[in-house]
């Protein structure tokens, strides 16, 4: 155990590796914080499978294999697709559910037709396509690491800076934009972070898990606390413990894919929040409710009463 | 022959995704059947694991009961006060990484390939032949998802009003006493089975999409569910169809193109339908202008 311990840190890949990991999970959680306080938790879903047919052609412009160029198509495809989604649900009886899948499969088909169209035309240098579809984070190159670190830093620091607008925007656009504040501009500016934080994490966790990042720790948070900030701040830190455990868990046991190890990290966080959080938490709940029980029991229950109200009305308007 | 089976398959899929779709569209629940179709994966690795075949009946099974615990699960979360999409995410990822660990540390040397279960080949239909008595009855999965198309209409024909009910009104349903519930997980249990018989012969995105395209584009067509229900089975076999040819000519991905065929009529539909096209909304607001200047 100690000798692999060390093995960790003496490896000056697997360092980076982990730094990368870290960042990522740092990053996409606290993107995610706000996705889902604006209930477009699936966006993350339908951005990530709509960075195919950019990523595709992007490949097929340059003819290169290069992360940077991915990114940059993979971006461009994704902000297409959050206008699709906006336009299609602000010009049709198509509700944002419907919208979202639309995008989600037609560009995910785009996307496939694209690939197997460079797979078939005898390109010999495609092979490295699908292996940034399904998330290679052992495979990395440190390059990549680099990228993806740099990206998520400055992910936190524009979430730091523009914290008031973000959370006026999230909470009460209507309210925001009463104050003189350009609420269409952060909101732009939060969906083209939301794009980053996907395209940097497909790489690191596939297409389909990507979605996991955003949202999972952001609701695993938001059971500890009622507060924007704490909350922006525990979902990173569930972010980047689920990135270094999914790391860490999948070098040491052979076979174990590094996304989908992280994922469940994740996962595993939520489900400790959802049963053990102090207030919101399933047992928090049913303490309280066998405390109330045994108190109208012992005749205590007038006293009780005016607290339980309170507490029912401080719940009541954290939601 | 060739052309003949693939589409053929293409249009049972669409014809009974189209069908459930309009009703999932209807309940703004569409993203259900995008997290069923991943969630099966653990099921049918599971039911590989334990059998050790590749047998489709078992991995049907496998699949179908992952897709009911996926439903029941998002409704445990959402009863706790969680949103819905935030559920929906929440489980179809865990369970989907499940599965790719399972796959990945059990069946990796053997024919259970990720990007197969994901991406599907249609084209390989017609390969796998059901044969009775030494009789060709045809491709197997014609037969699969011809038995789920039936199964289908004669859920949804049986209790035709009752679904009608609750997909646009609930709460009307619950006040005439119709269990809205059972009939919750009734359409749920149709969809994962759907999902699941179309899963391994045309793979996931087709399913989806299929789900939800070609219903939004009929929903964007009519006001009217019995007509919508037409609509979305021809505008799925259309683009079946339509994406059969264009694959060929593109020589692309099928299922990718029957996709993205079905998502350009979508946008045609979104662009000039009579009643809630683009173009007749505009075209009407500015009648409406000079009539009042």
């Amino acid at each position: 155990m100690f000798d692999t311990m060390f093995g960790w840190f003496s490896d000056p890949n697997m360092r980076w590796i982990l730094t990368g990991s870290l960042l990522l999970g740092l990053g996409s959680g606290v993107i995610g914080s706000f996705t889902f306080l604006r209930k477009q938790s699936l966006l993350g879903d339908a951005l990530a499978h709509a960075a195919l047919p950019g990523i595709c052609i992007a490949f097929m412009l340059s003819g290169v294999k290069s992360v940077g160029l991915f990114m940059i198509g993979a971006i461009l495809s994704g902000m297409l697709a959050t206008f699709g989604i906006h336009f299609v649900t602000r010009y049709s009886r198509i509700k944002q559910d419907a919208a979202l899948g639309i995008v989600l499969t037609v560009f995910f088909g785009v996307g496939v037709v694209l690939m197997t169209k460079i797979q078939h035309s005898g390109n010999g240098n495609q092979s490295g396509l699908d292996k940034y579809m399904f998330g290679q984070a052992a495979s990395m190159m440190l390059s990549d690491v680099y990228l993806m670190g740099a990206v998520s830093v400055l992910l936190v620091l524009i979430c730091a800076l523009f914290f008031k607008e973000f959370k006026l925007v999230s909470f009460d656009p209507g309210f925001a934009r009463g104050m003189g504040l350009k609420v269409w501009l952060y909101e732009q500016l939060l969906l083209l972070l939301t794009v980053i934080a996907v395209v940097v994490g497909i790489q690191a966790v596939g297409v389909v898990l990507v979605a996991a990042l955003l949202i999972t720790p952001a609701v695993a948070a938001r059971y500890w606390t009622d507060a924007l900030g704490i909350m922006v701040v525990l979902a990173g830190l569930f972010g980047a413990l689920s990135g270094v455990t999914g790391t860490l868990i999948s070098s040491t046991l052979s076979n174990l894919p590094t996304g989908p190890v992280t994922v469940l990290a994740a996962t595993a966080l939520f489900v400790v929040s959802i049963v053990f959080a102090p207030r919101r938490g399933l047992l928090a709940k049913w303490l309280r409710h066998r405390r109330t029980r045994k108190d109208v029991r012992s005749g205590l229950g007038v006293q009780t009463a005016p607290s339980m109200i309170s507490q029912h009305a401080a719940e009541r308007g954290a939601d | 022959m060739f052309d003949f089976w693939i589409i053929l398959t293409g249009t049972l899929v669409a014809a009974t995704s189209g069908i459930l779709g309009c009703f999932l569209v209807l309940r703004k629940m569409s993203l259900v059947g995008d997290a069923i179709s991943h969630s099966v994966l653990p099921g049918i690795a599971i039911a590989f694991i334990v059998s050790g075949s590749r047998d489709s009946l078992l991995m049907m099974v496998g699949a179908a009961i992952l897709g009911l615990i996926t439903v029941f699960l998002i409704q445990l979360l959402q009863q706790g006060g969680l949103q819905s999409d935030a559920s929906i995410g929440i489980v179809f990822t865990a369970l989907f990484a499940i599965g790719v660990i399972l796959i990945s540390r059990n069946a990796s040397n053997i024919d259970l390939d990720l990007d197969c279960v994901l991406f599907g080949e249609i084209a390989y239909v017609q390969w796998d032949i059901l044969v009775i008595n030494g009789y060709n009855m045809g491709p197997a999965a014609v037969w699969f998802l011809g038995i789920t198309l039936l199964i289908v209409l004669l859920v949804i024909g049986l209790f035709y009003k009752q679904f009608k009910i609750c997909a646009f009104d609930p709460a009307l349903a619950a006040a005439l006493g119709i269990p809205v519930a059972l009939f919750h997980y009734l359409l749920m249990g149709l969809v994962s089975l759907s999902t699941v018989a179309s899963f391994e012969s045309v793979g996931a995105i087709l399913v989806v999409g299929m789900l939800i395209v070609p219903a939004s584009t009929a929903y964007l067509l009519t006001d009217r569910l019995s007509i919508m229900l037409l609509y979305s089975v021809l505008v799925g076999a259309l683009s079946s169809a339509g994406g059969y040819y264009f694959a060929k000519w593109l020589d692309a991905s099928i299922a990718g193109s029957m996709v993205t065929v079905a998502g350009l009529l979508f946008l045609l539909a979104f662009l000039f339908s009579p009643l809630h096209g683009l173009v007749a909304r505009f075209s009407r607001r500015r009648r409406m202008k000079s009539m009042t200047a």
